[in-house]
């Protein structure tokens, strides 16, 4: 017994489990299937946003970069075309033009000078005492001696001080002379500086060198932004002329960088971000959606395994209640086999019996005729025949007792007289108790109605409910009252024992299946559930009343108008008219 | 002269035998038989026969389908069922086929001698019925 209960524990449980996966499975395939797609695709949609972005940002400083050093350039442009090299010579007069200039653009030009082909400075204005300075050696004077038009790198120079130097080459009497300004490398520097998004976005200008033009926002390491510009070269190119890179750097920090080439492709213009940074949003609207995933999967998960336990208990209930009612069934079947089997045993005694008593009589008959009249035995044998007679009558009621009982089982709805079947069924149970030293007394009450139901199922309840009560006085001996009443619509049958009561706790339990009082093999547990659930079919109640040591009353209380229409049977019919 | 020619059949032949004597003793004109399709022979031969006993449960033909035969080509011939408790049912069936009455085994003597009786003045009131019938019959003709 144990093992089947382990057995159907086990079934039962990896029954829950695979009902809870696959409710886990169902729920979550989709959820995740349908957060991955979007996730993926609106990583991809925003990625590209931010690309956008950057691109657009870049490119718009790229041109304002551009604007910025072309309007310079053409401001020293127009100055060296305006007025001759004398002019330019003159120191007061340069100085009365980077003043005109200071007025026109601001702080940006520095100081202004005029250099001939050997890189003296022949004229100078500005803060710096820079007369007759030498350049031939520098490198944006090679370079601008060489070009009409030069914007330089930044660089220290003689004033120890970043700056670059914009300058335009012009020809005088066959020589060349330069006109050049220095920018202030503060106003250029804001144009890139301004450039900040986020915490760590920020831009700075590189040379073809890989040297810094602008003042980095934050410490980079340089080492490798000086082979960005390589990199950037292979970097994928946008129509817009702007390179977007996605790397890691040397620290495992991924970066976003997006550069675009200024000055006719001198100089890099290059924007980065920390990818961290630039896809918080993302990261952000990703955190909560996991959160979400992961509060949602906990709650499948705990739904799962609720409801699949859930649903197994009811399965389990409902296999149990099966099991009772095939159990029921075999029950029943049990006792319509025995009854039949009774009542064909007690069909083929009647025979021998029968002729036992009729050979009993014919002897008695034979008996007055013969000349025994004066046989001293004669009144023995009138005794011993007398007592085969009363003795094969008994033997008839027996088996006609045995027979009224064991009538084929079926549960065919017949009239029934309740009184009658409650004194059939105390004559059957008589016998064994006299055995127990038990009387069985009725109180019935007269003209209860005739009600329509199986005979033979009321019968098995009454007989249940008896045989219970004799067992319970089977020890000590006592008294079984059976009472019948009516009561409103209902029938009542009492069966009260004054036996030792069935203590409380157990109380509880008497109606379940298999529950028994009994040694093992003694009884199926079965009776009393079987009473409930014919009297509950009939839309019957049975209840218990009991006090230890006092004694337990079994009531069942049968409605007078059972639902369905009655089967009336013309033989019950016939029979009863018949024997009245 | 005997109160009443009885037919007396069941497969049980010790029973019939001691029924036989017993009935006989008690003036009954006993013929037996011992199965369904003997009883119907001894009928076809002796047209005296007044009253069947017949026992229900026999093997081959049994008690009803007899019955049915017996009603069919004899039908002022009455029967008395001999039924065990179990077969009460096709008792009352035979009754309603028409048998005169059912009995159960071991029955009583006294009670089978007085339905013995009452079936056979019953088979005899008949009897003069229609030779009453038929007198009629006859005299109307000749009127």
């Amino acid at each position: 017994m144990s093992k089947i209960n382990r057995l159907e524990t086990s079934y039962y449980k990896s029954l829950t489990r695979k009902m809870a996966f696959i409710l886990i499975l169902v729920s979550f395939t989709p959820m995740i299937l349908v957060s991955g797609f979007i996730l993926n695709q609106f990583q991809f949609s925003y990625r590209e946003k931010i690309h956008a972005h950057l691109k657009e940002i870049v490119l718009k400083h790229k041109q304002n970069i551009d604007r910025f050093l072309i309007e310079k350039l053409s401001a020293i442009s127009f100055l060296s075309s305006s007025f001759t090299f004398e002019d330019l010579c003159n120191e007061e007069f340069l100085k009365q033009q980077l003043t005109s200039l200071r007025r026109e653009f601001g702080t940006v030009f520095e100081d202004i000078g005029v250099i001939n082909a050997d890189g003296r400075q022949l004229a100078y204005a500005g803060p710096f005492k820079l007369e007759k300075a030498d350049y031939s050696e520098a490198d944006w004077f090679k370079k601008a001696i060489n070009t009409r038009h030069s914007i330089s790198d930044v660089f220290m120079g003689l004033r120890s001080k970043p700056h670059f130097i914009v300058s335009v080459r012009k020809q005088y009497n066959g020589q060349y002379w330069i006109l050049r300004a220095t920018i202030d490398f503060l106003s250029f520097n804001s144009l890139v500086e301004n450039l900040r998004i986020g915490r760590t976005g920020f831009a700075f200008i590189l040379n073809q060198a890989g040297e810094f033009q602008t003042k980095p926002f934050m410490e980079t390491v340089p080492g490798t932004e000086h082979d960005m510009f390589r990199f950037l070269k292979a970097a994928e190119k946008s129509s817009e002329q702007v390179y977007i890179v996605e790397r890691k750097n040397a620290l495992g920090r991924e970066k976003i960088y997006a550069g675009a080439m200024l000055k006719n492709d001198e100089w890099l213009l290059i924007y980065q971000q920390q990818k961290h940074d630039a896809f918080i949003d993302l990261e952000h609207a990703r955190n909560i959606a996991l959160v979400i995933l992961l509060i949602g999967g906990i709650g499948i998960v705990l739904t799962a395994i609720i409801f699949a336990k859930r649903m197994v208990k009811h399965i389990a209930l409902a296999d149990r209640e099966k099991e009772m009612m095939s159990q029921q069934v075999i029950e029943t079947g049990k006792l319509a086999s025995v009854g039949e089997l009774a009542a064909g045993i007690a069909h083929e005694i009647n025979n021998p019996v029968a002729i036992m008593v009729e050979e009993a009589g014919w002897i008695e008959d034979l008996l007055e005729d013969e000349d025994l009249k004066q046989s001293e035995n004669l009144e023995e044998f009138h005794r011993a025949l007398k007592q085969i007679n009363i003795q094969g009558r008994r033997c008839k009621e027996i088996t006609h007792k045995l027979l009224s009982f064991a009538r084929k089982t079926d549960s065919r709805i017949q009239e029934v007289q309740l009184n009658e079947m409650v004194e059939d069924v105390v004559a059957l149970s008589a016998q064994q108790a006299k055995y127990d030293n038990v009387e069985i007394r009725t109180s019935l009450q007269n003209n209860l109605p005739t009600i329509h139901l199986s005979h033979t199922e009321v019968q098995q309840v009454l007989l249940n409910l008896i045989n219970n009560a004799i067992y319970a006085l089977n020890q000590k001996g006592g008294i079984i009252e059976i009472i019948t009443r009516m009561s409103g619509e209902y029938i009542i049958v009492d069966v009260a024992d004054n036996g030792p009561g069935i203590p409380r706790a157990i109380l509880g339990r008497i109606f379940d299946p298999f529950f028994t009082t009994k040694p093992v093999g003694k009884g199926s547990g079965l009776g009393l559930s079987i009473c409930y659930g014919i009297i509950k079919r009939i839309g019957g109640e049975i209840d218990v009343k009991s006090m230890v040591d006092e004694g337990t009353t079994f009531s069942i209380k049968i409605p007078v108008n059972i639902e369905g229409s009655p089967e009336s049977d013309l033989v019950s019919d016939r029979l009863n008219n018949n024997q009245v | 002269m005997t109160i009443a020619n009885v037919l007396l059949t069941d497969d049980e032949v010790p029973f019939v035998e001691t029924m036989t004597k017993r009935l006989t003793k008690r003036n009954l004109n006993i013929t037996t038989a011992f199965s369904g399709d003997e009883a119907l022979e001894k009928l076809e031969k002796d047209e005296s026969i007044e009253v069947v006993i017949l026992d229900v449960k026999m093997p081959g033909m049994d008690g009803i389908e007899t019955l049915r035969y017996i009603k069919a080509k004899f039908p002022l011939v009455e029967v008395i069922m001999l039924t065990g408790h179990a077969t009460v049912e096709t008792g009352i069936q035979g009754m309603k086929i028409g048998a005169f009455d059912y009995l159960m085994k071991p029955c009583d003597m006294d009670v089978l001698l007085a339905k013995v009786g009452e079936a056979a003045s019953k088979k005899r009131r008949h009897e003069e019925k229609i030779v009453e019938a038929r007198i009629k019959e006859i005299t109307n003709r000749r009127d």
